[in-house]
């Protein structure tokens, strides 16, 4: 695990309050949590110094009070940092990290539409993936969401049949 | 009307569409001056349903994500999931995984090739390339008794295993394919019309793939010699030997050497695998309830980077699933390799990304809810005219002009 141990001892030598937050799972695999006060510099400090420029995904993570955010970034030799921030659930307001990697509006969206993230400097844009109609304050992948949009109105020439949404509880 | 702007929408439902997505086109003349896509519309709640089922109920679930792809992503949410729970997979199931696994990317690679023919008005390649794809569909139908959605994975291995019987079948079949296959190298390197209609269509420079983040054979004809394979090897690929096939056309004839390239490099692989298949269980017992942690899995399709993330709460149902799909990376590229080109390149260009927006979307099952209603025809009828409308677009004048629609608003 030479290459990720030296990358940790750079991360921590480069940050000092990331001392214990920085863990090697196994190879090739990397963790950090940081706060999200530091997050812009931590993140632009593996993109810019450290060779994490692909961006794997953004990973949106309801963790109750808090909103995670995983931002999975790798290096071109197959090394991944997963850095893991939060911000509170009740204003979800990030950043967006678009400027670094264009791709990254997709997941930002995902973020908006299933979680209910708001993403500062994210261009305006078609919504993504949820449909035009969907009902406002309805974030799928909050666990509070069990799967009923709040109203089924019936079907009229002027406005389509709403679709009741349903998870199958049985499973 | 020279300088006049139109907008077209093809999309989310159109002829020339395998699936639904939309593509908001603005026009200058033949020309392509701005494009915005819409996806979304196959999003299926996936990734929310996986949380409410079993880990060994999510690999079936996840392996319906795509029907092209299935393997690729159960191997990625297994991997995943076996990485918390502390499996050590048996060596024998690790390479069965990647047989399937080139298996899988024979049968679209071939697909692709056909279906980009399709695109460029080439219906001889289509029926050539699927008249032959057809040998590997048998091979995978008679391995794990499907030709799609394999069901060959479980938490901990394989469900079952080659037979010394199945060998030289799987090699026989192997022979043909990689003769018709040198027969569309020369096709694409010699037939004049397919390299005339696809050079220079869908340019994507070296800095842009990088930049954009293309993944797959979409990045590698780029010259972005990134494969997960190689980088960041998962199942056997770790003690296989092969070659990431870069092309530096970057264009979608560059695409179309690469994953020619990569059917001669699977045919390799998959008689590699064969000769050096470790014998052994193909299988450990994986508990119900997977400890509480997290990993994050990727794995090379055969259009990109597939990334899984599971978070385990420690119960037999998972807390998290996150699933990033080739597609989702490279359908961002499809509108700088379309800007300033023509209409007429559009097909081919997106057909090159071989896009998958079933994989792309995902994730909730949209049922009939309780007060579902029909709409007559003519309620179809004006509402879509009202959508279309809402979008900008008003054919109220064109239909008067041309006296149709006569008694619709």
């Amino acid at each position: 695990m030479g290459e990720e141990d030296n990358i940790k001892q750079r991360i921590v030598e480069k940050f000092v309050y990331l001392n214990d937050k920085v863990r090697v799972q196994r190879e090739r695999r990397m963790y950090a949590e940081v706060a999200y006060e530091n997050f812009a510099e931590v993140f632009d400090y593996a993109v810019k110094n450290l060779g994490f420029v692909v961006l794997c995904t953004i990973t949106g993570l309801d963790e109750g009070k808090a909103m995670g955010l995983i931002y999975h970034l790798s290096r071109e030799n197959g090394i991944v940092l997963n850095l893991h921030t939060n911000v509170p659930m009740e204003n979800p307001v990030i950043k967006t990290i678009t400027p670094y990697f264009p791709a990254a509006e997709a997941y930002e969206r995902e973020l908006v539409d299933l979680l209910g993230a708001k993403v500062e400097g994210l261009a305006e844009g078609n919504r993504y993936p949820l449909p035009d109609d969907w009902p406002a304050n309805e974030y799928p992948l909050r666990k509070s969401w069990k799967g009923k949009a709040s109203q089924t109105k019936p079907a009229s020439p002027d406005e389509p049949a709403s679709r009741g949404v349903e998870v199958n509880k049985n499973a | 009307m020279p300088d006049r702007n139109f907008k077209v929408s093809i999309g989310p439902q159109h002829p020339a569409l395998k699936e639904p997505e939309c593509f908001n086109l603005i026009l200058k003349g033949e020309k392509i001056a701005a494009m915005n896509v819409r996806l979304g519309y196959n999003h299926r709640g996936i990734e929310k349903a996986c949380e409410e089922r079993t880990y060994i109920q999510d690999l079936y679930l996840i392996e319906r994500i795509c029907g092209i792809c299935s393997h690729s992503h159960s191997t990625c949410f297994a991997q995943t999931v076996e990485e918390i729970a502390g499996l050590e997979v048996p060596k024998r199931a690790l390479y069965i995984r990647s047989l399937i696994a080139e298996l899988e990317r024979i049968h679209s690679h071939l697909l692709w090739l056909g279906v980009a023919g399709h695109e460029i008005g080439f219906d001889t390649l289509l029926m050539y390339t699927w008249r032959d794809r057809e040998a590997v569909m048998d091979i995978l139908a008679l391995l794990t008794g499907n030709r799609v959605n394999y069901g060959i994975n479980t938490i901990g291995g394989v469900r079952r295993d080659v037979t010394t019987d199945q060998i030289p079948q799987i090699l026989a079949a192997i022979d043909t394919l990689e003769e018709r296959t040198k027969y569309y190298v020369q096709v694409g390197t010699e037939e004049i019309t397919l390299r005339e209609r696809l050079s220079g269509v869908g340019v994507l420079s070296k800095e842009d793939a990088i930049h954009l983040g293309a993944v797959g054979p979409t990045a590698r004809a780029s010259s972005v010699n990134r494969d997960v394979r190689h980088d960041d090897p998962y199942a056997a690929y770790g003690e296989l030997l092969f070659e990431v096939i870069t092309d530096n056309h970057n264009d979608v004839y560059g695409r179309t050497l690469v994953r020619l390239g990569e059917l001669m490099e699977s045919y390799k692989l998959v008689r590699q695998i064969l000769r050096a298949l470790p014998v052994g269980p193909i299988t450990v017992k994986a508990p119900r309830k997977i400890p509480a942690g997290e990993a994050i899995g990727r794995y090379e399709a055969p259009r990109g980077e597939d990334v899984h993330y599971v978070k385990s709460n420690g119960t037999e149902k998972p807390e998290r699933v996150k699933v990033r799909a080739p597609t989702l990376a490279n359908v961002q590229v499809v509108a700088h390799m379309l800007k300033d080109r023509f209409l007429a390149d559009m097909p081919i260009v997106i057909a090159a990304i071989d896009p998958c927006f079933s994989c792309t979307d995902r994730t909730i099952s949209i049922t009939g809810g309780d007060k579902r209603s029909n709409m007559e025809w003519s309620q179809l009828r004006t509402y879509g005219i009202d959508w279309y409308r809402k979008q900008g677009l008003d054919f109220t004048e064109l239909n008067k002009r041309f006296k149709i629609g006569n008694g619709l608003k």
